[in-house]
Formats: structure tokens, sequence, C-alpha cells
């Protein structure tokens, strides 16, 4: 590195702030990435935590991560290596080794390498540097040790001192990437409203910090990240995938003037769409903290027999708790919406950690022929659009759909334009009307897409009895009947593929014409997929990608597409479970699998690594 | 409200009622289709709602709204549709299985929460649809086809459990008892929360005779004490024998016998807070004592899904936004020109 101070221009840069699970690293990363959108850079952000709230202290275990990308242009990933590495500790430092380059720039808390702290972090030397094979730039600052000369005068006790550590780290970044503070102590302010003399220690070591790095500015270059590109006009704001969910939740109700209900048990990483609903009461949401998953898909089933748009959210684990209710709404035919987070399993796997595998427990994890309408969103913002078209089919056609996200879209968030409603479909439930009071029943259904009409409890002259037991397909009453029953079970899957109709053609991005290889992906990994296409392409190479995010039913041009291209490869983070589903669905086409499971999102240039050998051979 | 507006037809279905010639079911359907005529709620504004077993089959028969749901899910589906639609009145229909067992979990919680729904308990002791096992509420030794040797486990009491889990309403009756059966239901719909009906039922084919000692008008005089507020615990066919509190316990005392006289007898208030005594009563078991029915508790309390209600009320008169787009433009928003 030059010695002498340098302003860089840089395209995209990715920060990642890493420290003790109680460092305060994810306030410290949501406030940079923030700062840095009002600016007008897009972000992409990426919080990578342990399930322990507080592992033992300077741990590997208790390492707590947050990335964020930013761009001057569209960033789709929260970024694979980091260009700057906050590590508040040994720990932090050696967990994160595998995510630098030699030319990453480290920041470290001088105070918090000493010789226990190496102990700790389990180092067979003294030099944790050398040891690790690190001989990056190393801004080593004694964040500790300021942090409380800063606040000596506060008045406040050596543990809260300590809390504000995270602003010095913060006030340095925010230096290094010439970003103003107004933003941040705004948002501190906003934050710490009712701890008034916290927000002022917090403000007060963010501007020490800020100021330390304008000092040293002689030993490091500093960035500066330009917002180029036509970015489309209006209001934004910074939101995460459960957030934007259950935003989207939100609108499907207010736009079909509904009741929105989420029955919900706390589980990781899905409770926050629970907190979320929870905070808008204002909006006239109804939120029920069950006593269990079960009892969170009844409530809202119950909610939505009642004639309101129930909603259920969960992860893997309680997604299994949940089948035999689920499928009480497949036979009942009634509308539900179940939101999976996916998290790593089996059981109860890795909580905090990413993956997409329940896509087929999703499909097909009931007991009986059991069809049902399954999305999959695709990065934080598109959960607000994966969430709001799920309500929309759901109460459109009378049928559970379960919307998978994952761990990876739920935590990461991104800027985001807030929309209007007018933009979105109106939806419109398949109610009884008075005319169809003579003869009617409960399980006659539109001609048309085989929707059965909603008559709910209150509305005189429709009384009907619901139920999981089969039903007769004119009469509506318990059925035991052979060809019946044959006959139902062919009526509720092509009530579901009528839904294709209602869904979006499959787009297909890059070199659609002619490539030479389509890569396919579902959910919340279009966005590394989505880079790893444009770098191929920059890199001359033919590819296209289609990336799914109607998984049952596919969109109607799935088959065609996918018998246009020579190779194809399906990359997920699961062991080929998407894979699978097409060769069952377009039988004679060879899918070549990429197969991920690590709990971590995938890195761009390992696809574009694999992708290009599967061109070669 | 106009009562006696309805017939205990207007809420018979069209469906053949299928449960076994004999099975307190039949009796219990047509006591719940009088006390929702007496009650004069019409019947598309009423809905009931069961589990699995053979007494979970009565929505079927109802012409109200029903929903027949999974084994043991009733009181949480029953909850989602009191909060989501508070204007239907809601009934729970469920046997000792479906709602102890597999449901014991929602049962003690809908009765925590008090959402406003009436919980009728089926109480046969004994799996009937899947012919014969021991139940939750099976006394101990009991033989059945999953125990052979008889069961190695306690019961639950069912009242025991309700009190354990805050229940401010617990009534109980007879299967083949209408008068008794038609005025607990009546009562347990307009107690406001949460209310459990125990109907002691009989299974005329894998456990017949388990309510013999109350089976007829003459053996429930003298096995059974009817409870109403404000009136001394007397029972007997000739009305003799009463009911005192004896230390930390109840005992059965005769009228003129050692100089009890009517003003000794304990006078039932169903409305006290404390359940020391609406326990003790509930808990009451043949030979020494008589069994209660009637109404044992009947406590207000605030209900879940009217709070719930409230509370949106009061946060919506706190808060500006009221719709989604309001809200969204609140907080950390920035401009792209």
């Amino acid at each position: 590195m030059a010695n002498e101070h340098l302003v860089k221009e840089l395209d995209q840069v990715v920060v990642r702030f890493s420290g003790d699970s109680g460092d305060g690293m994810q306030l410290a990363g949501n406030i940079f990435s923030a700062v840095s959108a009002v600016l007008g850079n897009d972000i992409s952000t990426f919080p990578d935590y342990p399930a322990e709230i507080r592992a033992p202290q300077g741990t590997l275990s208790g390492v707590s991560s947050y990335q964020i990308h930013i761009g001057g242009d569209k960033v789709y990933t929260s970024g694979n290596k980091c260009d700057v590495l906050v590590a508040m500790n040994p720990a932090a430092l050696k967990v994160n080794v595998k995510n630098i380059t030699p030319q990453t720039i480290i920041i470290t808390d001088a105070d918090s390498f000493t010789d226990k702290d190496l102990e700790k972090a389990q180092y067979a030397t003294k030099d944790p540097f050398t040891e690790l094979g690190i001989n990056n730039t190393v801004i080593d600052v004694p964040i500790t040790s300021m942090c409380r000369e800063s606040l000596k005068n506060s008045g406040m006790d050596n543990k809260s001192i300590l809390k504000c550590k995270n602003m010095l780290a913060l006030g340095l970044v925010c230096w290094l990437f010439d970003r103003p503070l107004d933003h941040a102590m705004q948002m501190l302010n906003t934050k710490f409203a009712k701890k008034p003399d916290v927000a002022t220690a917090n403000i007060k070591v963010l501007t020490d910090g800020y100021n330390y790095g304008h000092n040293i500015h002689a030993s490091v270059p500093t960035y500066r990240v330009e917002t180029k590109g036509e970015k489309r006009k209006g209001i934004y704001r910074d939101v995460n995938g459960n957030a934007a969910t259950a935003y989207g939740l939100v609108a499907a109700a207010e736009k079909a003037g509904l009741q929105l209900f989420l029955g919900s048990y706390p589980i990781t990483p899905a409770t926050d769409i629970l907190h979320e609903l929870a905070k808008l009461k204002n909006l006239g949401v109804i939120t029920v903290q069950c006593e269990d998953e079960i009892s969170g898909c009844c409530n809202a089933i119950g909610a939505s027999f009642g004639g309101a748009l129930g909603v259920t959210s969960t992860s893997g684990p309680g997604l299994c708790l949940k089948s035999e209710a689920i499928n009480l709404a497949v036979i009942a035919e009634l509308p539900l919406v179940v939101v999976d987070v996916q998290r790593s399993g089996p059981s109860t796997g890795m909580p905090t950690k990413s993956e997409q595998t329940d896509l087929l427990q999703a499909m097909f994890g009931r007991n009986g022929e059991s069809p049902l309408v399954v999305i999959a969103a695709t990065s934080p913002t598109d959960c607000f659009d994966s969430a709001y078209m799920a309500c929309k089919l759901a109460l459109e056609h009378m049928t559970p759909v379960i919307l998978l996200t994952d761990g990876y879209i739920a935590n990461g968030s991104a800027a985001w334009r807030i929309p209007s409603l007018d933009e979105y479909p109106e939806i419109r439930p398949p109610y009884v009307t008075p005319e169809m009071r003579e003869g009617w029943k409960p399980y006659r259904r539109n001609p048309d897409n085989f929707v059965r009409y909603w008559a709910v409890p209150g509305t005189e002259g429709f009384m009907h009895r619901l139920g999981g037991l089969e039903k007769d397909f004119s009469t509506s009453a318990i059925s035991t009947d052979a060809v019946n029953h044959q006959k139902m079970v062919v009526t509720r899957r092509n009530k579901i593929e009528k839904v294709a109709d209602c869904i979006p053609l499959q787009e297909v991005l890059g070199d659609k014409d002619d490539a030479d290889l389509l890569i396919v992906g579902w959910g919340g990994t279009f966005g590394h997929l989505y880079d790893t296409m444009r770098t191929m392409r920059a890199d001359g190479k033919k590819v296209a990608l289609a990336h799914f995010k109607y998984i049952n039913p596919l969109p109607r041009n799935t088959e065609e597409l996918l018998r246009k291209y020579p190779r194809i490869v399906v990359a997920e983070q699961d062991m080929g479970q998407f894979a699978g589903l097409l060769r069952m669905r377009v039988p004679g086409v060879d899918f070549k699998q990429f197969n991920r499971i690590k709990g971590q999102p995938f890195k761009v240039s390992r696809l574009v690594e694999e992708f290009t050998k599967m061109m070669e051979e | 409200m106009q009562e006696q507006q309805y017939t205990a037809k207007d809420f018979k279905s069209d469906q053949y009622v299928r449960w076994c010639p004999g099975c307190g079911d039949h009796a219990l359907l047509n006591s719940l289709q009088k006390a929702m005529a007496e009650l004069g709620i019409p019947p598309h504004m009423t809905a009931v709602v069961s589990g699995i077993g053979c007494s979970s089959r009565l929505p079927y028969y109802m012409n109200t709204y029903g929903f027949h749901t999974i084994h043991g899910r009733a009181a949480a589906i029953a909850s989602g549709l009191k909060v989501a639609n508070p204007a239907i009145t809601v009934w729970q229909i469920s046997g000792d299985g479906d709602g102890l067992a597999i449901g014991g979990n929602h049962f003690i919680h809908a009765l925590r929460r008090n959402v406003n729904i009436n919980i009728v308990l089926l109480n046969n002791r004994i799996y009937g649809l899947t012919k014969g096992q021991y139940s939750p509420t099976s006394p101990r030794g009991f033989v059945s086809k999953s125990s052979p040797y008889g069961t190695v486990e306690d019961p639950f009491r069912p009242a025991e459990l309700a009190f354990g889990a805050r229940g401010r309403f617990f009534a109980r009756c007879v299967d083949v008892d209408s008068p008794c059966s038609v005025e607990v239901l009546k009562a347990s719909a307009r107690h406001k929360g949460a209310s459990v009906v125990e109907v002691l039922q009989n299974c005329v084919i894998f456990n017949n005779g388990s309510q013999s000692a109350l089976a007829t008008k003459e053996l429930r005089a003298e096995n059974a004490i009817y409870l109403e507020a404000g009136k001394p615990m007397l029972f007997g066919k000739d009305h003799d024998k009463g009911l005192v509190q004896d230390g930390f316990g109840l005992k059965v005392v005769r009228l003129g016998e050692n100089g009890v006289t009517e003003k000794d007898i304990l006078v039932h208030d169903p409305h006290c807070e404390d359940n020391t005594l609406h326990m003790k009563l509930a808990l009451m078991e043949g030979p020494d004592f008589p069994v209660a029915l009637g109404v044992i508790r009947d406590v207000q309390a605030p209900c879940y899904d009217e709070a719930v209600r409230a509370q949106i009320e009061e946060v919506k008169a706190k808060k500006r936004e009221h719709t989604l787009e309001e809200f969204l433009h609140t907080g950390d928003t920035w401009e792209i020109k």
C-alpha cells in the first residue's frame, strides 16, 4: 500500500464487521448500510451470527458478523470476499480469514489481542497474523482503550462504556469510505430515543472514531463509491426479507379488504415476521403467539374459515409440525399462507444458517395426494412481492400456499423503493353471491378454474360443514365412494395446475437465444446466480439464467424453455431437490447439478469456475 | 335477542346420524340443538368446530357453520375462528382423547387465554372410533384392548386440568339427562370467555356402564347433586342429604341427624373468584360423595378475543399511520430524485 493519502474510486466494495456476539456488530453493520443507501448506493447485506445468544466471550463459536455489499450501480448479492474486515478480536480474525483476499484492509482492536484472547481463540502462537498467513494492511487501533478514554467523563460504568466500542469501529469505517455521520447520528438518536445519555455516548464515540481515522489518514487510502446509473426515482427504505414478507402480507390484506391474521410460534430465523407484524396493530393486524407450531397453523386456518386472511410463519422444523394442518386446508380448500424461512437441517440443524432444503417437503411433505401452491422469494425485496402473490393466489384459488424464503434473504437487507399499492393487482376472493343460495353446496366449483366458493360464517343461507373427510363432488356430503375419491383427487390437482394461468411466464436472462449453458436456480440464490452469469458473459461465454420463483405450478413455458438449451445446470443449496422435481416434470432433459449445502451463500467465483468447467466438457 | 325464535329442528342438518344405537352422543346432540334454539342465536351466526373421534362427527349433524378438523386441534381452530370473527358463537366438540390427550396443549391454552368459545367435552373414558383403547380419563387399572392387564397410570380429571389452566367456567352434565344438559349448555354459551361443559357419556360398545351410577333419574337423585347458584347443596330423593365443610374438606350430612339443619348446609356460589371449593365439588366421586352436576364455576375475566380487538383500537388511536403506505413512509427513508 502506498504511504501517501489516496482516495480510491470503486464500483463496489464489501465490508464485513465481525466481533464477539455481544460486540454490537449487527448494529454497526446496519447503520453503515443505511448510511450508504442514503447516499444513493445500492446495498445488499448478510448478517451471519451464531445461534447462541452470548457464546463464551472471545471464542470462535461466539463470532458474529455482518457483511455489506455497496455498489455505485445495482448489487445483486451480499458480496463474496470482503475489501474491509473489522475484526474486534482474534476469534473474529480467525473465523473470517477465509473471507479475505490479500488486498483486504483489516481493522482490529489492538486491545483485544492479549495472550488470553489468543488462547480463547485457540491460536498456537503469539503472532496471529503470521499464524494465519495474513500479510495485509492492518489498521491496528486500540479501540477498547480509546472508547474508555472517549467516555471517561460520561459518568457511565465500564460495562456501558464498552458497549460503545462498535461505534468507534463504525466511525473508522465511515471515515474510510468518506461517509458523513449525520444520518448515523440520526439513527442513533432514534434508536436510543428513550435513553438520551446512551445516544450521546454512542455519537461521541462514533465521532471520535471518525476523527481518529482522519488523524492517521496518511497511512491508508480512503474509498469512494460513487452512485452511478439511473436509479428508479422514489422514496426508499432499507428492508430485510422478513420485514418485506410482513409488509407484503399486510399489503395483500389491505388490497383484499381482509383482516390479516398471523398465528405463529417463535422459531429462528422466521421470528422477525411475527415481531414485525406484532408492531403493526395500528394497521389492524392480528398476531397470535400460539402455544406451538401446530396451533399457529390451526389458528390461521380457523381465521381463514372465519373469513380472514390466515397466515402462519415458521422455519423447517415448524413446517414438519404444521404438515397435518396444512393438509386440512388442502382438503377443506381454505386460503392459507404458510411462510417457511428455510434454515439448515435436518432436525434442529444449524438454526441461523441458510439452506434451500425444504423444497420437496413443501411440495410433497404431507399424506395423501396433497397439491398446493409453492412460491420461492428470490431476494430480500422480492419477499414483499412474493408474499403479496402468495396471499393473492391463496385467496383467489382457495388453497394453501407455501412461501419459501430462507435465512439468507430473510436477514439480508437491501434498499427498497417503497411501492404504491396501486402498482399491485387486485385481489378478488371467490365469495358466494346471493343468487348462488338456492341449492348451494360448499364444494360446488367454478367450472373454469375448479375453485370452490367462499361462504364466510355469518352469511345467511350458506351454512355448511367442511372437514378433513373426503366429500362427494356434487353433494358435498362425506363420501367413501371409490369413483368419487379419484374424481376429487384429480380435481384438487387440476385446481392447482390452473393456477399456472395466473402467474407470469418464466423469464430467461442473458443469452436467452443462443446460450451454450442455461443456469437454472430458484428462490434466494438469484443474486449469486445472476452475478455468475454476468461474470461469465463478460468473459465472452454464452450463458443464460432461468431463475424460478413459481415452483408449483411451474410457469406454462417451463418445458419449452428447458428443452431449448444444449447444457443445463441446476444450482441449488440442497442435494438436488429442484433438479429432481424438474426431471419429474420435464422428463428426458439432462440436468447437471451444482449443490452446496454449507449454510453459507454461494461464492460467485466458485460457481464461475465450476460452470466454466461444465461448458468445456 | 329474541328468545324462542328457533326450534331444535332449525339446527338439524339433513345428514343421517351415524353413531351407534344407544350412544350418549345422540342425547347430547339433541340437547345441544335444543339449547341453541333456546339461546335464540341464528344458525348462520353459530359455528361448531370439532376434532377427530366419534363425538367429533357432530358438526355434520348441525345446520350451522361447521368444521370437522383434525385430531386434537379443535381448540386451536376454534380460537382462530373466534378471534378473526368475534360475531360468531363458537362451539367446540371434543372427546376425552381429542381434547385431553392429543389436544391437551390447545385445551389448556384456550382456557388460559380465555378465548370466548364453548368447549363441550364428551367424556366416555375410552377411545371409541379406534375401537376400544384406554383414554387419558380411564381409571387406573382399566382393562382395554391396549391395556389387557390394566393401565398402570392415573387419569386426568378434566375439572382439575381446567382449573389448573385458570378455567373460569366449568359445568357438568350426564348425556341422558337432557334438562340439565340444556341448562348447562345455555349457561356455557352465555358465559363470556372459555367455558367447559364435561358431559359424562356412555359408550355402549366399548365402555358400557361407565356412567351406570348416574344412568337414571332415580340413581342421579341419590348419586349426584345438582348445584344451583344461591341454593343449599342438598341431594337425595327426599332432598335430605347435604354438603358441609369439614376442616379442609367436604362432608355429606343428613338433615335432622346430629342437629343438622338446612342453615348448616353450604350454599353454592359459582361466581366466587377463589376456586378452592369449586375444585372440591368438581372432584367429588361416589360412593362416598355425590357427583356434582350443573354449573360448578362461572367467573368473569377479560376474554382474549375482545382484548385483541381492544388493543388494536388503542394502538390505532395512538398512531397516525393506519395504512401500509403511510407506515412505510415513516422512519428511515430517503429520496432518489
